[in-house]
């Protein structure tokens, strides 16, 4: 009987050996897959899935990237020689044309006749190329070929300036406006909420009665407790069409509104972080600045801030990774335009605003679906740095023993 | 000019700043409860939305965020307690300790998005709970693990050391200190970080999107593989793409001000049992 007690005993602190490291697991989980479902974006090809890109025998291009496709379909590249090939004009050939070009009697009942045709149209013109599903793919035709298009590589994702996922024939996944969208909203972020954020820090720890410090650290609280959806609705019901009357703009939903609704939802992060360090201040340090004749203002921005100056530093960094991280109230009221932004009065739109966006639309384990899960990668590993950085600066408190 | 002038401007600047986070606190709660207090009435509450979500009440989705928070808790609270167990009772001091310290703080940094996604990827898809309650449930019961972690950590460290070993030396054994003598103490604390997390679980709307969260669906849940309506996600919906803005926008106040109901109440009954609890336990 006390030996069965003993196992069960070793048997449950066994079970809490587990739990403990159950963060662990599960950030390694969400690594993996993340990773998993994101990779596979970098094996497919660059054109959208069940089609095929044909050019006629004669061509000498083999293979084109996405970008080269992109432009070729909007009539941007308009001669073979830029992508490579002969000095020829391209001719662009959709598929829906072949409609405009035979009856329906001429492709057949049930289109058995249209590769037949297609192959007919392709090999008949020279320089053109076809955008055509893989089933009604001409086959043991001489006089076409089909065009390979390279797999989508990690330059194009990162370098890539367009994002059009839903672009046709080659979707475009460049990710470097999402970028700069996100950092351009949570820059401006901090620069707002920053100058706030540490006043009422120094003010609760140095300034503030105990009457005002219990109106101040509730509302604190609650700022922080407010679900981001209400910020969200707030600023699109308050904020947009104030910032669109103030400004004279034609549209309020703007990057400037998502800056100023994640200042306030970043502030009680600042607020409390930076307060925590200005506390820690040994109280002999204070003394002596007063001792010396220092004004308590002279102390604080002498003495106090200079010393919790890296718990401050920390206190920004996890302002921005609040704010980078934050979706559904950016989601709101920026517009959601994917462009690279060239002011603050114009529509952007973030990373994770765009997973929340189109995630829903993306059918599972395409090149979109897997494009997003690479957004949501590159999220968690600019969070991770962020976190990291802010631990190490907090450990770089000066001594305490003074 | 002199010290003294340069020091009542800064401190005045200070003091001002300070009440502008108080009005900003009030503009936005006095704005939301301004224009939703007209709108809510027993009907809102209780009726199912009717004519394209234009009319009817929340009642789908107060009972669908309900069930979210149930599962959710059903799932973060007895592994964040017990791994909270494990780190201030077991672990001791060393590197193991502040590996998996660094790694709550860690976890508790990551995106709510990122949650969204990876719940999509692993309970959706990967073991086929579809959209339902029981995905959602797990994927906001991880997010929420790091703060019932952290709050169950705090509130055993509270448990003053000469209870344990008092415990101790009375012939008890380590586990028996922990479920007798430990937990009891430590309990209200506990339940007060249980009641913070409701607050936040019953906010989030970046991890239901994918996971659970139903645009609309007037019918209540029968199981847990059942998809349902959320408050956030439901405030969302109405805010942004309903068929007719004007006329869906006085909905929109009033879910939103049920919604920010909840997470007050939760906050402030968290920090009421702080206050109260935490006196009581300086006495011992």
């Amino acid at each position: 009987m006390k030996r069965l007690k003993r196992i069960i005993e070793k048997l449950i602190e066994g079970i809490l050996t587990v739990s403990g490291a159950v963060t662990t697991i599960v950030i390694l989980l969400i690594v993996v897959f993340l990773f998993r479902e994101g990779a596979g974006l970098f094996r497919s090809p660059a054109v959208e899935k069940g089609y095929v890109l044909c050019v006629d025998a004669g061509n000498t291009v083999t293979h084109l990237g996405p970008k080269q496709i992109k432009e070729i379909f909007d009539w941007e590249i308009e001669n073979w020689k830029d992508v490579g090939g002969r000095d020829q004009q391209i001719v662009v050939f959709r598929f829906e044309e072949i409609f405009s070009r035979y009856s329906d009697e001429e492709l057949g009942a049930d289109y058995e006749l249209l590769p037949e045709k297609l192959g007919e149209v392709i090999s008949s013109t020279p320089g053109i190329i076809a955008f055509i599903p893989k089933q009604y793919m001409p086959e043991n035709v001489p006089g076409i070929k089909v065009l390979r298009s390279d797999d989508i590589t990690l330059s194009d994702f990162l370098g890539g300036r367009e994002w059009i996922p839903t672009a046709t024939p080659a979707p475009q996944f460049g990710v470097l406006p999402l970028i700069m969208g996100t950092l351009w909203v949570s820059l401006f972020a901090i620069i707002i909420a920053l100058p706030l954020g540490l006043g009422v820090a120094i003010y609760l720890s140095e300034l503030a009665g105990e009457r005002m410090r219990k109106i101040l650290k509730p509302t604190i609280e609650l700022l922080a407790g407010i679900p981001s959806v209400v910020y969200g609705f707030f600023g699109l019901v308050v904020l947009v069409p104030l910032i669109q009357k103030v400004f004279g703009l034609p549209v309020g939903e703007t990057a400037l509104a998502g800056s100023v609704i994640l200042a306030i939802m970043a502030l009680p992060t600042i607020i409390t972080v930076a307060e925590d360090a200005m506390r820690n201040t040994p109280r002999a340090m204070r003394e002596a600045s007063l001792a010396l004749g220092a004004s308590n203002w002279q102390t604080i921005y002498k003495v106090i801030v200079p010393y919790a100056a890296s718990g401050i530093s920390a206190a920004v960094v996890l302002g921005i990774g609040r704010a980078i991280g934050e979706t559904m109230a950016v989601l709101m009221v920026t517009g959601n335009a994917a462009v690279m932004p060239h002011s603050l009065f114009e529509p952007v739109r973030t990373i994770p605003a765009t997973i929340a966006a189109e995630l829903g639309e993306a059918p599972a384990g395409g090149a979109h679906y897997q494009a997003l899960f690479l957004l949501g990668c590159i999220l968690f590993v600019i969070t991770m740095i962020i976190s990291v950085t802010a631990e190490a600066i907090s450990k770089r408190q000066p001594n305490r023993g003074l | 000019m002199g010290k003294k002038t340069n020091q009542s401007i800064a401190f005045w600047t200070f003091r001002i700043l300070g009440l502008l986070v108080v009005a900003i606190l009030f503009w936005i709660l006095g704005f939301i409860v301004w224009h939703g207090v007209g709108v809510i009435s027993w009907d809102f509450l209780t009726t199912a939305p009717t004519d394209g979500m234009t009319g009817g009440g929340i009642f789908p989705a107060i009972v669908g965020t309900f069930c979210l928070i149930i599962g959710s808790m059903v799932i973060a609270f007895p592994v964040g307690v017990m791994s909270a167990i494990y780190t201030t009772e077991y672990a001791g001091n060393g590197k193991i300790v502040r590996f998996i310290r660094v790694m709550t703080n860690n976890m508790s940094s990551i995106p709510s998005i990122i949650f969204g996604l990876f719940g999509m990827s692993l309970f959706v898809n990967t073991l086929g709970f579809g959209d339902s309650i029981i995905a959602g449930s797990f994927t906001l019961g991880l997010l929420v693990l790091p703060l019932v972690i952290r709050t169950t950590e705090e509130a055993l460290k509270a448990v003053p050391d000469s209870y344990r070993t008092g415990s101790l030396a009375l012939g008890a054994t380590k586990l028996q200190t922990i479920t007798r003598v430990v937990l009891p103490t430590a309990f209200p604390n506990i339940t007060t970080g249980l009641i913070l997390s409701i607050g936040r679980v019953s906010g989030e709307t970046a991890p239901i999107l994918f996971t659970v969260a139903a645009y609309f669906l007037p019918k209540l849940p029968a199981s847990i593989y059942d998809q349902v309506m959320a408050l956030p996600y439901h405030l969302y919906v109405i805010a942004t793409s309903g068929t007719d803005l004007e006329a869906t926008r006085p909905i929109a106040y009033g879910t939103a001000l049920v919604l920010i109901a909840i997470v007050l109440v939760m906050n402030l009954l968290a920090s009421m049992m702080r206050r109260y609890f935490g006196g009581k336990n300086k006495v011992n």
